[in-house]
């Protein structure tokens, strides 16, 4: 049953992604582009996540027990180290080059994009030697 | 900076905003669980017993999404204007990038600043200005 909801969940979020333009690099890029011709159309998809996600964490927070009966999993770190800002850092670099982030970069890949694919690879290659090294 | 208005599409992209935070409302309350996806697939890099089914799941909900599309309608044609040796690298980065910084723009972007988080307020401010320095740099400086 929770896998069949996580399951629903991933696939509203990709069509979410595909539906906002999210999965189109070239899109993020003009996004990301504030000095030349600025596309401003993912601060709409920000806008319109945190529109309904804030009430539902609110929610949630008050809550021992997700609905489906596991625990409820929120993050709990405080502080803003070097860690958190050198590693996003690094991710908003990537996301600049390429224009993917890893959750449209799998959409893309699982519309048989064989550039996403590539991107997918290195991304994952990149986790693993996390986790290899921490 | 000058708004690129023929390709703005507010309507379409706060659309898919909204589906996107459904499903990370959805995550949340039945699961209890935060939709990062570079967590959710990080996590499946050191599998740990009775945490890797409902990623599995989740992960193949997006990638079977252009498929769901396409049932309905059509995909959109993306454009990647990279080549493969810039994608490589730039998935390089990310993947280290989203795991030292525990999370990209779904977890911290949607999901943290739904929270209020100050930590993925920094987060995102910090992949933000960096995605623009970059975008920056290789379209009007060099």
């Amino acid at each position: 049953m929770s896998a069949l909801a996580a399951f629903a969940a991933g696939l509203l979020f990709g069509v979410g992604l595909i539906l906002s333009g999210m999965s189109d690099p070239g899109k993020v890029k003009g996004f990301l582009d504030v000095a030349g011709a600025w596309d401003p159309s993912l601060a709409m998809v920000m806008a319109g996540a945190i529109a309904v996600a804030f009430f539902a964490f609110a929610f949630a927070r008050r809550r021992a027990k997700a609905f489906l009966g596991g625990a409820m999993e929120l993050p709990g770190r405080r502080g803003i180290d070097r860690r958190l800002l050198g590693g996003s850092l690094v991710f908003g670099i990537g996301w600049g080059l390429a224009g993917f982030c890893p959750g449209p970069a799998l959409v893309s890949f699982g519309s048989g994009e064989e550039k996403a694919a590539v991107f997918v690879a290195a991304m994952l290659a990149g986790m693993a030697l996390y986790r290899v090294r921490a | 900076m000058s708004i690129d208005w023929t390709n703005f599409t507010p309507w379409s992209s706060l659309a898919g905003g909204v589906l996107i935070g459904v499903a990370a409302a959805m995550l949340v309350l039945l699961n209890g669980r935060i939709a990062g996806v570079s967590g959710i697939v990080g996590g499946l890099l050191r599998p740990k017993a009775g945490e890797t089914g409902w990623r599995i799941a989740f992960v193949a909900g997006l990638l079977v999404a252009p498929a769901a599309v396409l049932l309905v309608g059509s995909l959109p044609a993306p454009r990647i204007d990279s080549g493969l040796g810039t994608l490589a690298a730039a998935g390089l980065l990310v993947g280290l990038g989203t795991s030292y910084g525990s999370g990209c723009t779904s977890g911290h972007g949607v999901c943290g600043l739904s929270r209020l988080s100050p930590r993925s307020l920094a987060a995102t401010l910090a992949f933000m200005a960096a995605g623009m320095a970059t975008v920056y740099l290789a379209r009007h400086a060099l």
